[in-house]
């Protein structure tokens, strides 16, 4: 089933446009990486699937009202904001605003389970601006599970983590995916990317220069033209393995 | 001049003898006698005794306050002078041989012109009825219009001792914006008193001028509540003239009045605040 | 519940104490009897027609005050965001005097509220433009500073040029705020305004909550940006303005009250809310019994008593503040 069908999308800042015309559409059981240089128009594409950016084309989700929107993707944004010290439960629990209707036990459980999947167990009571930023990272992702969505769009979710926190977060969304649902992460750790995902996107000034396999998206050439490195690619017992090196121009 | 800020200014005037008053005028040179010739007045006050009591031409002058209708009673005569606003420079050049002032708000003003070696007669504001009396006497004599004054005061004690009530007495109150009341003291107590009135203000303990609050006048519930006019524009001071605990009180006596420009100075136009309390204490009716 | 409970007491009993306490010196039955049955002569006019509506106008510009603080603060996601740090009072106050000053407020009897009412709507909207959500602690302090001074400016400009001598006296009240001899007529031209204000940012709650995570989170979370929006400029002006064009501008209590409740909270938008509008009112009933306990006879203003609290509150977020957003 599809989940997010974009067609002909374009965002323009001023004239410029920052995206063009993308086709994409994202099924259940995916975990797409949205890969690209800074600037390639990732978190634009994201924003303005979801209907948070004037665009031009057609996206499924936009063209929801913003209670039912809520309920078919949750979004992480990259700016990692809390205004106030609400505790990690607290926190947590704003994911369920979308489902008003939920009964309290149905609540209950989606944020135990949220907080459960990203290890915050022992977090629970504690104020969320009184944690490291990387900690603050995991609530605001536990925040989205809860939210308990179809689709999962995250902007630069692992973005600051350590090693740890990276690999669990990407095997989270891995899951999530393997569940039936579906998750769209713009990632730019080109290793961690090739490792979890089923599928990359990858972007450069605005358009989609390849979409597909980790492997396939990957290709020197393209590597060489949009990133303007070498990369190594291996396929080891714990999976592929790929590493950018070498830097070209 | 400093403007005036709608009490009357018998209001914040505390007991003054007429003593003051004499002394400030003793001493003058004879040449007082028969009147000096260019006189000018910077004060609401001595404005209108002096329009009252000068020779034609004698008075040069009146301050601006004494052709405003709220606080003068003189505004047609007044637009026979030429109006100064009460500054050494403009009072100056017009080369007055006497400047008449009040006590209280021109004080530089007046050492000023002293120093300039211009003349000057400070009348303070009236605080009985028989300084009001002299006051004419006394502003006669400076201006050399003896027998004029003489005659005017005179006939004024005379109406002023016919006006006495005798009777049962009933309670009236002051009240002007900010909840200002004034009290005893004043020249404005002794013509509610006069009249057959007792002032609440003045059984509250207030001398002079002082706040009292709503409450304790609504309390006291006077038969009678002397108010101000409004002024043109808005203010919120002037609001508590129209709270419905005071329209209340107002409407249980059946009595209104207001105070206007009669009751300001200690004039033979107070006559005409008296006859308006003689006409509330007649409308109240005697005993209960 | 467990913070709304407290407060709200506390709240009753500040809004029994101010009915009792008055240069009168009632009698505590003797009023009680006069206020309910009506029964007492002038005990009744003191208790129904001037303790009354000044209690009541406490109680309803208080919550007014806390409530618009707590719901401007948390659209802003900035604890300094306070109706009359950041000028929406004072430009209330200017509406008002205004409306007052050019005899509009004469014409109709709800021209003195709307007035105020369009001056707290132009200043919310200057606001959000110069400083906007998440504008940081530098750029909401500067606008505001801006705007009243310019209000404040306007308003004695105004003021002084009046033909009532009066009017040039009431600057201070205009800035400080007083509850003074207002009788019930200012209670009914307030309330209706106040009422639907309270009800537009109570219900602000859920949609304060999620922003708690920025704008794009609370906008994925289903929130409605631009009705929030607009039900905060329009709820804040409505409150503010109802509450100055009655009572001036009393300053602090929207800053204090939501920065101490807070905690007791959990920081959440949507419990401070209706606990900011209680606290607030406390506060307001407190300062206006203090005015007359400190200076019976005269009219002390609100302002002073609620900045003398407030400003050491202020300089403290500021402290706290210096390093975050500067």
């Amino acid at each position: 089933m599809t989940l997010l069908s974009l067609e002909n999308l374009t965002v323009r800042r001023g004239l410029c446009p920052v995206v063009e015309n993308v086709t994409l559409t994202v099924a259940e059981g995916e975990f797409v990486g949205l890969i690209g240089p800074n600037g390639a128009g990732k978190t634009s594409l994201m924003r303005a699937a979801l209907g948070l950016l004037p665009h031009e084309g057609q996206s499924s989700l936009a063209q929801l009202s913003p209670g039912l929107r809520a309920r078919a993707a949750a979004f992480l944004p990259q700016g990692r904001e809390i205004a106030w010290p609400l505790s990690v439960e607290a926190l947590v629990a704003l994911g369920r605003g979308a489902h008003l209707a939920a009964p309290p036990d149905a609540d209950r459980q989606a944020v135990d389970r949220a907080i459960d999947r990203m290890g915050l167990q022992t977090y629970r009571a504690r104020s969320a601006t009184a944690l490291s930023g990387g900690e603050q990272a995991r609530v605001l992702i536990a925040r989205a599970l809860a939210q308990d969505t179809p689709l999962l769009l995250a902007d630069e979710p692992v973005a600051g983590l350590d090693p740890e926190a990276q690999l669990k977060t990407m095997e989270v969304f891995a899951t999530l995916a393997a569940e039936g649902r579906a998750v769209v992460a713009s990632i730019h750790d080109l290793g961690l990317a090739a490792r979890s995902c089923t599928r990359l996107v990858l972007m450069q000034a605005g358009r989609v220069v390849a979409d597909g396999a980790p492997r396939a998206v990957l290709s020197d050439e393209n590597l060489a033209q949009v990133f303007g490195v070498r990369g190594f690619h291996a396929e080891t017992p714990d999976g592929p393995v790929f590493q950018p090196m070498g830097i070209l121009r | 001049m400093a403007r005036r800020i709608g009490r009357p200014l018998w209001g914040f005037v505390p007991s003054f003898k007429a003593l003051v008053l004499a002394a400030l005028v003793a001493g003058t040179s004879p040449a007082l006698a028969e009147g000096p010739g260019r006189v000018v007045s910077i004060n609401l006050c001595t404005d209108q005794l002096a329009m009252l009591l000068a020779a034609p031409g004698q008075l040069v002058s009146v301050s601006h306050l004494a052709s405003e209708v709220q606080s003068s009673s003189m505004v047609q005569e007044a637009q026979a002078y030429p109006m100064n606003r009460g500054q050494v420079e403009q009072v100056f050049l017009m080369r007055p041989d006497l400047v008449l002032s009040g006590t209280y708000t021109q004080a530089s003003t007046v050492a000023l012109l002293r120093q300039l070696g211009v003349k000057v007669v400070q009348v303070p504001p009236a605080t009985s009825l028989g300084e009001a009396v002299e006051q004419i006497r006394i502003v006669g004599r400076v201006l050399g219009q003896e027998a004029k004054a003489n005659a005017l005061a005179d006939a004024f004690a005379a109406q002023i001792e016919s006006a006495r009530f005798q009777g049962d007495r009933r309670s009236a109150a002051f009240y002007y914006p900010n909840g200002y009341t004034t009290g005893s003291g004043t020249l404005a107590n002794e013509v509610l008193e006069l009249t057959g009135f007792d002032n609440i203000g003045a059984d509250a303990g207030v001398t002079g001028g002082g706040i009292l609050p709503l409450e304790r006048l609504v309390l006291a519930g006077p038969d009678l509540i002397v108010t101000s006019q409004r002024y043109p524009g808005a203010s919120r001071s002037e609001d508590i003239l129209v709270h419905p605990a005071l329209k209340a009180v107002q409407a249980k006596a059946g009595v209104e009045l207001q105070s206007d420009a009669d009751w300001i100075c200690g004039t033979p136009h107070l006559l005409r605040a008296i006859t308006g309390l003689q006409a509330a204490r007649a409308a109240l009716g005697a005993g209960e | 519940m467990k913070v709304l409970l407290p407060l709200g007491v506390v709240g009753a009993l500040l809004f029994a104490a101010s009915l009792l306490v008055g240069p009168a010196g009632l009698g505590l039955s003797e009023s009680l009897k006069a206020l309910l049955t009506g029964q007492g002569g002038a005990v009744v006019l003191v208790m129904q027609e001037i303790r009354l509506p000044r209690a009541l106008l406490g109680l309803m510009t208080g919550a007014a005050l806390g409530l618009s603080g707590a719901a401007m603060q948390g659209y802003l996601r900035n604890p300094l965001a306070e109706p009359g740090l950041i000028g929406v009072s004072a430009t209330a106050a200017l509406g008002a005097v205004l409306s007052l000053q050019t005899g509009l407020a004469g014409l109709f009897a709800l021209a003195l509220p709307l007035s105020a009412l369009a001056g707290a709507t132009v200043a919310v909207l200057l606001i959000l433009v110069l400083a906007g959500p998440r504008g940081g602690a530098l750029s909401l302090i500067l606008a505001g500073v801006a705007l009243s001074a310019l209000a404040a400016a306007l308003t004695s400009l105004v003021l002084n040029l009046s033909p009532n001598p009066f009017a040039a006296m009431e600057i201070v009240y205009w800035m400080m705020g007083s509850l003074a001899d207002r009788s019930m007529t200012h209670v009914w031209l307030a309330a209706p305004f106040m009422a639907v204000g309270l009800v537009m940012l109570l219900s602000l709650g859920r949609s304060l909550d999620a922003l708690t995570l920025g704008e794009d989170a609370a906008a994925s979370m289903g929130v409605n940006l631009t009705r929030l929006r607009l039900a905060v400029i329009f709820g804040t002006a409505l409150v503010v303005g109802a509450s100055v064009s009655v009572a001036g501008s009393i300053g602090f209590v929207g800053l204090v009250v939501p920065h101490v409740l807070r905690p007791f909270v959990g920081a959440r938008p949507s419990r401070l809310l209706p606990a900011a509008g209680l606290g607030g009112a406390a506060v307001v009933l407190a300062a206006d019994i203090a005015v007359r306990l400190i200076a019976p006879d005269q009219d002390l203003k609100l302002g002073v008593l609620t900045a003398l609290i407030g400003a050491p509150f202020f300089l403290h977020l500021i402290w706290r503040l210096r390093g975050e957003h500067a």
